[in-house]
């Protein structure tokens, strides 16, 4: 790439025919054509700005452009280097949210939101497939896999295993037929990692899969794309077929003896399906229940043939890993975990969003630097990381650096990268019981531990939120969670005591609180709050009351209203349309009765 | 829903079948039939087509397709985004995922029954709208999050439930 500046112009805005040429003409008039590349994407900001163009590498953002303008940016811009500040973008750019410069490093996310990712023509101006070809032409499998070793790559769908191992075993397992396969079942809330990447830089994971396909020498690869996701199934359509248009997928890729084609398959709403072992049996069309390891995908996989199968992420580095070096990845990350990882942050945070940075920050650098600190300044309480099968960090670790190695050791994991932040209003026992609630609905069925094992789990923590708690329960949760997680297959039922076991960890005195004094510290559980109104502070507007569910709540115009604690229903809605903050929460807690 | 097994699958099939859901299914059998995994894609793309999988339907493709009734019925089963019955117009589905559960999700399933009189699961007698729960449907930022078919509510509070809903008819 030799170009000094690359510009993207919004190619689908009225007029923007007339721009597009003003520009070029006036490129060519300063011969700047060697030096200026103009690409065409569809839309470039989050609101549609009339004629748009952004020129990188400095990212400037200009918007409502005319003829006269192009002609103008060409001349004071590229010619002379003055920015025209009057045609800049002046509103707030909402997405993608930027970490501090020092701190976020983009390789997955490179290309997102910078490029238009329903025209192929864009990757390949970004040097996208560029490590194919490099691969194809110049490379041995055994250098690819030597690359990635040297990158230390590790699995990003959250259990971290090295990715040049998983190859390997794919691409020594005996087969004529091999296959390679996509893990988009992103399924965990509070995480859209992978679908920003689907929708914003599809080429890139497309790109992945054929190296990995031509490592263990497969043919055919699989999408598998959760059916929550309708954008990033259509994204992927449109670029698996730009790609066989322009010979990069499809016989003899590139001019070279090297064959592969892609599918996208649509999940149809089962969270166990990320399973790796269930989502092949999903494809193959039956339900998706996770079966036993060994025999590894790797062996036995898709239709029993050896199959690769990584998550999203993962098959994006790969690119970048081949055309940068292995040591270039190395370098980002800490000792036992390389490079770089998104996370999309959320819950109660300033600034939520999607980030990449480097393994190896610490937590207190993710949530108060880049989520710019605690909603309404509360203050934290915990981060749960890792989805359902994930833990919560609690506050003493906030100076954790993150990775694989540190998020085990205090009860949690990686996941594939959800990071919901929780504040002093966040009851953990209401938490723990509403991941148990989750994992007890998805569980499949197979495994009696996990099937039986969650639900009853979920009674006991319903009984403690429900002031029904009895002296014991913790100790038969803890117990109950060693066995479901040693006896069940997969990783749903093996993760699945997680958010209890950490929240019981760290947060003991909560439990205690709920089960000996009937009382719910952080005020979230229904049968142990009781909402009051003010007098004092009351205005009498009535609102409250309009806007009850249930009309518990009572009282004239003008004075003081009264909510029957006997109708109320705990529903909040009262506390949040109240104008003049008259309405409070109380847990008083009352004395077990028998 | 469940199905007799002991029901006469040609006679259920001519009787109940309406030329629409016929053609349809026709349609996506005769051009995915012999994929592999032929029973997602078939069944994924009926329910495109059409909306549900009625138990007569379930038995025609079963037939189609060369497998027992029992096999389709434990897909569709397995799978939560597979519907027997045929949804309101419109399909309001608030999000409960981590993020929209801690910034008020369950609040909106409250105001949300309240204003359309029915509860989570079932269609207002008007058959206009369906009220269902979801999973995350990764616009945590945004959060709490309503999807209203395809469109994406996001940062919704109870007060703009009812202005949510004038624009489906």
């Amino acid at each position: 790439m030799t170009y000094r500046a690359n510009i993207l112009i919004s190619s689908s805005a009225p007029g923007a025919q007339a721009v597009e040429q003003a520009l070029l003409e006036k490129i060519y008039e300063h011969h700047l054509d060697g030096e200026v590349q103009v690409m065409q994407a569809a839309t470039l900001g989050p609101q549609a700005q009339g004629v748009e163009l952004v020129i990188y590498p400095e990212g400037t953002h200009y918007v409502q452009l005319t003829p006269e303008d192009a002609r103008l940016i060409v001349e004071e811009h590229l010619l002379k280097g003055r920015p025209i500040a009057r045609l800049m973008f002046k509103g707030i750019e909402v997405e993608p949210l930027e970490a501090p410069a020092s701190k976020e490093i983009r390789v997955v996310l490179r290309n997102v939101g910078k490029i238009d990712p329903g025209n192929i023509d864009d990757y390949i101006a970004v040097d996208g497939y560029g490590a194919l070809g490099k691969v194809l032409t110049e490379m041995t499998p055994e250098q690819v896999l030597d690359e990635l070793k040297r990158s230390g790559l590790r699995g990003r769908g959250g259990a971290g295993f090295p990715t040049h191992l998983k190859w390997t075993f794919a691409r020594n397992a005996p087969g004529d037929e091999k296959f390679v396969i996509c893990n988009g079942d992103e399924g965990d809330p509070g995480a859209f990692m992978n679908r920003r990447v689907l929708e914003g830089d599809p080429h890139a994971v497309i790109e992945g899969m054929a190296i990995a396909a031509y490592v263990i020498g497969a043919r055919q690869g699989y999408f598998y794309v959760r059916a929550e996701y309708p954008i990033a199934i259509s994204t992927l359509r449109l670029a698996i077929q730009q790609a066989r248009d322009y010979g990069l997928l499809g016989n003899n890729i590139l001019g070279t003896d090297f064959s592969f084609d892609l599918e996208v398959r649509m999940g149809a709403g089962a969270f166990v399906c990320g399973e790796e072992t269930a989502l092949m049996q999903s494809i193959e069309g039956a339900r998706g229940m996770p079966t036993t390891r060994p025999p590894f995908p790797a062996t036995k996989g898709l239709w029993a043939k050896p199959s690769n199968i990584n998550n999203v992420e993962t098959y994006a580095n790969v690119p970048q890993i081949i055309l940068k070096g292995g040591e270039w990845f190395a370098s980002m990350g800490t000792e036992k975990s390389k490079g770089t990882k998104t996370f999309a942050i959320a819950g109660k945070v300033k600034r939520t969003g999607l980030i990449e940075v480097p393994l190896g920050v610490t937590i207190r650098e993710i949530v108060y630097d880049v989520g710019g600190g605690i909603l309404n300044d509360k203050k934290f309480k915990a981060v749960q990381t890792g989805g359902p099968m994930g833990g919560c960090i609690p506050e003493k670790y906030l100076d954790l650096p993150v990775d694989y190695e540190n998020l085990a050791k205090v009860g949690s994991i990686m996941g594939s990268g959800g990071f919901v932040v929780m504040d002093e209003d966040t009851c953990m026992v209401d938490i723990a019981r509403f991941f148990m609630e989750f994992t007890q609905d998805e569980s499949c069925g197979k495994c009696v531990p996990c099937r039986v094992g969650t639900r009853r789990m979920l009674e006991i923590l319903t009984d403690i939120c429900e002031g029904r708690g009895q002296p014991g329960d913790i100790e038969r949760l803890e117990a109950m969670a060693k066995y479901i997680a040693r006896a069940s297959l997969c990783g749903l039922g093996q993760g699945a005591p997680n958010p209890v076991l950490s929240t019981i960890e760290n947060f003991r005195d909560e439990y205690e609180a709920h089960i000996y004094e009937k009382r719910c510290p952080a005020k979230v559980c229904k049968p142990l709050i009781e909402y009051i109104i003010d007098p004092e502070t009351c205005i009498g507007c009535t609102r409250c009351a309009r806007n009850c569910p249930v009309n518990a709540i009572s009282g004239k115009p003008k004075q003081a209203h009264l909510i029957d604690p006997s109708v109320c229903v705990r529903c909040g809605i009262c506390k949040q349309v109240c104008p003049v903050n008259a309405i409070s929460i109380e847990s008083e807690g009352k004395l077990a009765v028998g | 829903m469940s199905v007799n097994p002991n029901m006469d699958l040609t006679t259920v099939v001519d009787v109940t079948l309406t030329p629409e859901e016929k053609s349809a299914m026709d349609e996506v059998l005769s051009a995915n039939r012999d994929r592999p995994g032929a029973t997602m894609l078939v069944l994924t793309l009926v329910q495109e087509k059409v909306g549900y999988i009625s138990p007569p339907m379930q038995a025609y493709i079963a037939k189609a397709l060369g497998v027992p009734l029992s096999h389709i019925y434990g897909v569709l089963t397995f799978y939560s985004s597979f519907r027997m019955v045929p949804l309101g117009r419109h399909k309001i589905s608030i999000c409960l995922g981590t993020a929209c559960y801690v910034r008020g999700g369950p609040m909106l399933i409250e105001k949300y029954q309240q204003v359309l009189g029915v509860k989570m699961g079932e269609t207002t007698e008007d058959n206009r709208f369906t009220l269902e729960i979801c999973r995350c449907v990764g616009a945590c930022s945004q959060a709490p999050v309503v999807m209203i078919d395809e469109d994406i509510l996001g940062r919704v509070s109870p007060a703009d439930v009812s202005k949510s809903l004038r624009k489906y008819e």
